[in-house]
Order: C-alpha cells, then structure tokens, then sequence
C-alpha cells in the first residue's frame, strides 16, 4: 500500500476508465510497454480491492538481480515472473501465468514482450502469449490499457527518473469472437490499445 | 497577546489576516445557504464547485499565511515546492523527446532548489540571472549535447519558457519577503500578502462579473470565458480592494492604486498567455491538485506573471 502511493506520487498516475468500471471481475489487463514502471503503475492505480488480486507479469532476470527487485516483486507486487531467454517446456512461460489466472487472479500483461525504446517507432507486434491465454480461459475479460507518458519518465536505457504525471487509459474489454485465427485476434488487441492512444491525444 | 508572539506577525499584518478570514468565512456561509437553497441540476453542479474552491480556498490562505509567518525559509521551502509542481504540470503537457531527459532531470531537481536557495540567502544579484543566463545557456547545451536535432528549437523554447515561468517567476513572490525598511521591519510578508490578494481577488472578481454579465470575449480565439465586462468589472473590484489595502503598502492610497493596476494587468496577461498554452496543448486544464480549481498552474498563472513587475516596481519606488 505504501509502494502504491509512491509509485502514485512520483508518476502522479491517474485512472481513466473510459471503456469500463473499475469492478471486481477476473480480468487481463494488456498494455503497451514502454519503460520498467509500467508494471508498477498499472497496479498501483487500480483500487486497492482490485490491486491484491491482481498480479504483474515480470521478466525473471530483471526482477531477480539484487536484493530490492526481487523482494518488490515477490513479496510486494506479487509478480508472477517468466523466463524470457532459452524457452523450452521446462520453462514455458504461459505455465505460471495460467497457474495464477486458475487461482483466481488477473493479470497485467504486456504482450510485446519488451519495451519499445524508439520514441519514433509505434508500438512492436503482440507475442502469441496472449491469444492462447484468451482461447483456454474465455470467462476472463480482456482489458486493453494505454499508458501515456512513462517512456518521458523513465525511458529504456535510463535511470534517472524525471517526475512527470502518467496516465493510465482502460479500455472497452474485448469482444471475443469464435474462430477468429491468432494473427486476427492479435492485431485486434492491438489495435485496441493505439486506438485508446488516439483518443487521448485528441 | 503573549501566545501570538509570532516574530513576523506586525499589527498590519493582523489587521489584515482578520480580515481574510472574515471574507472567507462571509464567503462559506453564503456558499452553505446556496448549498441548502438552490433547486436544479445546474445550479447545484455550479455551487458544488463553488463551495469545492472555497475549502480549497481555506486551505490555500492557511498555508501560504502559515510559511510567510514561519519566515523566509518556509516561504521558499512552499514556494519551490510549488514551483517544482508547476514545472511538472507544465512540461508535462509540453513535447519533449528523449535527448531532453536529462536536461529536464537537472531542471526539477537541481535548478529548482537553486533557485530558491538563492532567494532565501537575498542574494538579488544572482538570484536575478541565474535563470536567464546560466541555465538557459545549459538547457540549450545539454540538449544540444544529445544529438537529436528533430524539433531542438521548438524543444529547447519550450522548455526555457517553462523554467522561466514556473521558476523564474514564481521565485519573485518570495523574493518579496527580502524587502524591509527601516520602520517596517516585516514589510515584506504585508507586500507578498498584497500581491497575492490582490492578483487572486482579481481573478476572483473577474470570473464572478462575467458569470453576471459577460457578453463579449476579450480574446474569443484564446478563452471564451474571459469577456470585456469580467475584466473591467473585476478588475477595477480588485483595484478598488488594492487601493483600500494601502496601509499594507508604504505609499499613499493613489500610489497603491496604481500598484494594484499593474498587478491586475499583468495577471490577466499572465492568465491569456497560459490559456493559449493550454488550448494549443488541447486541453482544459493543467492539472488535478486543487479541488475545484484544476491544476496548481491554474492558480497561479496571475500571480506568477504579476511577481516579478510588482518587485521590480517596489524596488524603483520604496521610500
């Protein structure tokens, strides 16, 4: 609760909740990555019912150097965290993420994969991760989230944080539509989330 | 009144805090009974926000009355802190890239207290050209020394209006509380209590004659909301408060009319210029701090273009 306020403080986060209410349902929240706060503030802006159950998706070999990321992460965040180099069955990553969507928890997922460090560039294409979370587990909503701002706060590459004020759009859950392909359904999510982008500039 | 021995609490300055509080209290109760009278959606909505901006009001009033009475170094420590959230507001709404980093990591966290540190020590002489040249010369500098050219003046501009905005500026307020005299030792806190009531009664008073009987805008590109009849009718309501606040002043009631014209002047140039900010950045408001009032620059764009004409007159003038 104190990490919540901190990271609220320092990023002076606020929460649109534009396409839906910040209600007490099973969800996915995905997102476009742009710097390592973007975990921290998703979580840290949803209401404090909706924040403890509700879990980042890390990648292991950040969150685990040190002492302070991995106690962040493990015990604060509740991060589940996933392997992101030498991928094989041992270490499948959709592993620990279905694990924490059966115990009942929602995820904040950002299914690029890394963070966009080109400030020229939109956002990278969706990792499948996404879709097949969708397709096992259809009870659960799927929230597109817009991030506005952090890669000006803490871009890649920096570690020097400049303190501006972040936003934090969600969006209308998307529709699931039967027999739609993988490569259709993640270029839809996709373009869920540019779309909330558009709205906020205008 | 031993328990008030408040070392720069001067008779005028008591005189006046009364005074303060009993306007707001006078303005409290009449927003209570609109509260428990008024019919209607509207209506309500408007007394809502009203009565929002009376409690933030209070709490504005207190701490700036609180920080001015502790002494000069609470005022800067208040003041910076205000600063450095404007700062935040304002290059927040203003495109930057990445090369910039840096640059605006020195600015919120070097130069702000900087500057401030220099009001407290009076150091007039540097305090004065800090801003305009040394970190000007940097902010060009260091994101020169990036290697992004794409848009590097537009960047460069924005940011050197920023700083000499939300720091430059708004470090004249407090630079205030250095004046003194002779017989009036804390002459400066009466000044900076003068300043800010006046610029802000302005405001005030200009926003309740146009809700009365604004018909045609000043500026209809910039702010519909500013209209002729606002402005004339508020300010000279806000003249009319200067000119009867004299004794706070060291001049005759004349002389304070005319100090209140200037601030009422620059305060509305002030608030012009950062409507047009706002509108080309395509928003309504800078921020969400204040309840009722938006955002920390919304408060205090008049007040932050009026500083430094109201110090640099007073110092041509003081006796």
């Amino acid at each position: 609760m104190i990490f919540a306020g901190l990271v609220r403080l320092i990023t002076g986060a606020q929460a649109r909740w534009q396409g839906c209410a910040p209600e007490p349902r099973q969800r996915i929240y995905f997102a476009n990555h742009v710097s390592n706060l973007d975990g921290p503030v998703i979580w840290a802006t949803l209401p404090r019912a909706l924040r403890l159950r509700t879990r980042p998706i890390a990648a292991q070999d950040y969150w685990e150097k040190g002492w302070v990321r991995p106690w962040l992460a493990h015990r604060v965040l509740k991060a589940v965290l996933i392997a992101r180099t030498a991928i094989g069955a041992r270490n499948n990553p959709l592993v620990p993420m279905e694990a924490a969507l059966d115990e009942g928890s929602s995820l904040i997922i950002f299914p690029e994969g890394k963070r966009q460090g080109d400030e020229d560039a939109g956002m990278n294409p969706f990792k499948p991760g996404l879709w097949h979370l969708a397709t096992r587990h259809p009870e659960v909503e799927l929230v597109p989230v817009w991030l506005e701002n952090l890669n000006r706060i803490l871009p890649r590459g920096e570690i020097l944080i400049v303190p501006l004020m972040a936003s934090v759009t969600f969006g209308e859950p998307l529709a699931r539509i039967a027999d739609e392909d993988k490569a259709a359904f993640l270029a839809r999510a996709l373009a869920a989330v540019t779309a909330l982008a558009a709205q906020g500039d205008a | 009144m031993p328990w008030l021995s408040l070392p720069h609490l001067s008779p005028t300055t008591l005189r006046f805090l009364i005074g303060v509080a009993a306007f707001l209290a006078l303005a409290s109760l009449v927003g209570g009974v609109l509260a428990l009278t008024l019919r209607g959606e509207r209506a309500r909505a408007t007394v809502a926000n009203l009565n929002a901006r009376i409690r933030s009001w209070w709490v504005m009033v207190g701490v700036v009355v609180g920080a001015g009475l502790a002494g000069v170094g609470a005022a800067c420590i208040l003041f910076g802190l205000i600063s450095f959230l404007a700062l935040r507001e304002f290059v927040t709404l203003s495109p930057t890239r990445r090369g910039d980093h840096r640059t605006l990591f020195w600015l919120f966290f070097i130069v702000v207290p900087a500057q401030f540190w220099l009001v407290w020590d009076n150091w007039y002489g540097l305090a004065s050209v800090f801003v305009p040249v040394w970190v000007f010369l940097f902010i060009a500098a260091r994101s020169v020394a990036a290697g992004d050219t794409r848009d590097y003046l537009a960047r460069v501009a924005r940011i050197h209006a920023a700083t000499m905005i939300c720091v430059y500026f708004v470090s004249h307020a407090p630079l205030l509380l250095q004046l003194s005299t002779p017989e009036r030792p804390a002459l400066g806190l009466d000044l900076l209590l003068y300043l800010i009531a006046v610029s802000q009664l302005s405001d005030v008073f200009q926003y309740m004659w146009g809700k009365l009987c604004g018909r045609h805008p000043v500026a209809p590109t910039i702010s519909p909301n500013k209209t002729w009849e606002g402005l004339i009718g508020g300010g000279l309501t806000a003249i009319a408060v200067g000119t009867g606040l004299w004794w706070m002043t060291p001049f005759a009631w004349w002389q304070s009319a005319l100090f209140a014209a200037v601030i009422v002047f620059c305060g509305f140039i002030g608030g012009l210029v950062m409507s047009a900010i706002k509108r080309d950045a395509g928003v309504k408001d800078w921020g969400h701090l204040i309840p009722g009032h938006g955002g920390i620059v919304d408060r205090i764009d008049s007040l932050a273009f009026a500083a430094p004409a109201f110090l640099h007159l007073l110092r041509y003038h003081l006796p």
